[in-house]
């Protein structure tokens, strides 16, 4: 068994709803105690609806909020943001990448300055040293040196997402959050950004956590499944444990509501119209 | 028999960089009664060439067809007044994003009277009478309560069901459905679908189903255009699409489903497209 990178243990998450007008403060709790690991070069995917609270357990892994309660641990150590807040290290093994790239960059930035930016906040590498990097990621995730002094604009939704992923690598993390990244692409271009995914965590040997609601996507990049409900995880396991023989209701009815693209369904189901069709007309 | 019959439409967008061609000679046909998806990538021109059907384009575009008959009626040669006469009565459409498509300052019920008065004459009373029972068919919880909610009151999911009790209010022939579940989780997105085939084959209209996704063609369509970059690229029976697509691009964008995936990496457009190229 390989090495633990990442471990959850009872995070709890509340919300707290200031009272307006009409109505008293209020507390919501958006996750109810969850548990996990993953292991060094693994992908979690943590299946939800909207709601479901996948987003704000992604936000904690990614050292954007503090968990209300609960650890997180990160290559063993206990990581406390509400305490102290995360120095250089530690910001340079987790990164995340959010699932719009149209609003993820910002549109006066050049994206060699995207690139840049975690260099220059998080370490002290030199101007011209920073910019061989920029450009060798660029290299790396299918786009050219060129692209170096362009804006955002210019460039497509894959592009944008490729820009993203590039600039959460700057750092050699080892652990890369992804919150819905292939969501807002093209079908064509979600399979290129997979691909890249899968390119990257190869060569670089990252631990993902990949946060869906697709689960055609998770079947085919997962290799543990968590799936939440109303900031429960409700289901956990490995991704042909969850897929052969899901257990809990509500991973049962996520399933029956995917659609299938299967030939043999699609004829059962135009042979079932036509028979609606002719009683109709009889 | 043809309830829309289009042939070699094209639309152009006068743009500050010279003219922009959004649809390339496309010829689409929905007979009556038939669920016909078009499918296609961003940039494929699905939906403006439906968004041309309902004259929804701005002043900038340029609408051509050697044909664009409803029911055998010239779309084209129509004056605006008998176009109204047909839009938001005949042929109705619903759009992707159910929350933005309702007026945030009034209640759902006022905006499903409005249609009820305006479009079929209904006086106040029958029209409340007809939204209670439009609003149960399309399955909202405790329609008497929800007609007095404003649309940030709803879920996503109940906004799209105001929507489609306000599209199907005048039974329409013909019910245009631009991304209506792309904004939805799966489980609201099974139902809606559920909704919308179910009022299809009750009403008997035919229902042009516009996505980009392969599942939703899948579990709804009778016949299948596939669009790419304004063109179209195949016209089939649904099972067809799927069993035995001819055209190269259909082929990639089936092979590109992460659930077709056979190997470590997923095949790309682009791969087939450098293969086509290199054969």
């Amino acid at each position: 068994m390989s090495a633990v990178v990442l471990e959850g243990r009872r995070l709890v998450q509340d919300y707290h709803v200031p009272g307006g007008l009409f109505g008293g403060a209020k507390t919501v709790r958006a996750l109810k105690g969850i548990d996990f690991k993953v292991e060094k070069g693994k992908t979690l995917v943590i299946v939800g609806e909207s709601g479901s609270g996948k987003s704000t357990l992604a936000r904690i892994i990614a050292l954007i909020d503090a968990p209300s309660d609960g650890e997180l641990l990160i290559d063993g150590q206990r990581v406390d943001i509400s305490k102290t807040r995360p120095g250089p290290a530690m910001r340079s093994k987790v990164q995340m990448v959010f699932q719009n790239p149209y609003g993820s960059l910002n549109p006066r930035q050049k994206i060699g300055n995207v690139l840049m930016e975690p260099l220059v906040i998080n370490t002290d590498v030199p101007a011209d040293e920073r910019r061989a990097r920029a450009e060798a990621m660029l290299v790396k995730v299918g786009l050219g040196p060129e692209h170096f002094n362009r804006y955002p604009h210019m460039f497509s939704g894959g592009q944008r997402q490729r820009i993203a992923i590039a600039r959460a690598l700057m750092l050699n993390p080892s652990l890369l959050v992804l919150d819905e990244p292939v969501s807002a692409l093209d079908l064509s271009v979600q399979a290129q950004v997979l691909n890249l995914l899968a390119d990257l965590q190869d060569e670089f040997g990252l631990t993902y956590v990949f946060v869906s609601h697709d689960l055609s996507v998770v079947r085919y990049i997962a290799d543990d499944v968590m799936v939440i409900s109303e900031g429960v995880a409700v289901e956990q396991g490995t991704r042909e444990e969850v897929f052969a023989d899901p257990k809990h209701p509500y991973t049962r009815q996520l399933f029956a509501a995917t659609p299938i693209t299967d030939v043999e369904a699609i004829r059962a189901r135009v042979a079932r119209r036509k028979a609606a069709k002719a009683a109709k007309a009889a | 028999m043809a309830i829309l019959n289009i042939r070699n439409l094209t639309v152009r967008f006068a743009t500050a960089t010279g003219s922009f061609t959004a649809v390339d000679g496309v010829d689409i046909r929905v007979d009556r009664g038939e669920v016909l998806a078009i499918v296609g990538e961003s940039g494929s021109g699905k939906s403006v060439s439906m968004l041309a059907v309902m004259g929804l384009l701005p002043d900038t575009a340029t609408v051509t067809a050697d044909e664009m008959t409803y029911d055998g009626r010239d779309l084209l040669a129509m004056t605006a007044a008998e176009r109204r006469r047909l839009i938001g009565r005949e042929i109705t459409m619903i759009f992707q994003e159910p929350i933005a498509s309702l007026n945030p300052a009034f209640t759902v019920g006022f905006q499903i009277e409005e249609v009820l008065r305006l479009n079929l004459g209904l006086g106040r009373r029958e029209a409340r009478a007809r939204a209670l029972e439009l609003f149960r068919a399309v399955g909202i919880p405790s329609p008497e309560e929800k007609l007095k909610s404003y649309p940030h009151q709803l879920s996503g999911g109940q906004c799209q069901r105001v929507m489609i009790a306000i599209a199907i209010a005048s039974k329409p022939r013909l019910l245009i459905a631009d991304e209506p579940t792309t904004a939805l989780d799966v489980t609201i997105q099974k139902q809606i679908l559920d909704l919308l085939m179910d009022l299809q084959e009750d009403y008997g209209m035919a229902l042009i189903l516009i996505t980009h996704d392969m599942g939703v063609v899948a579990e709804t369509a009778d016949r299948v255009v596939v669009q790419y970059k304004g063109r179209k690229m195949e016209d089939a029976d649904v099972l067809s699409i799927f069993e035995s697509p001819q055209n190269p691009y259909t082929k990639a964008l089936l092979s590109a489903l992460p659930e077709n995936a056979t190997g470590d990496r997923l095949p790309t457009v682009s791969d087939f497209f450098a293969a086509e190229a290199a054969r």
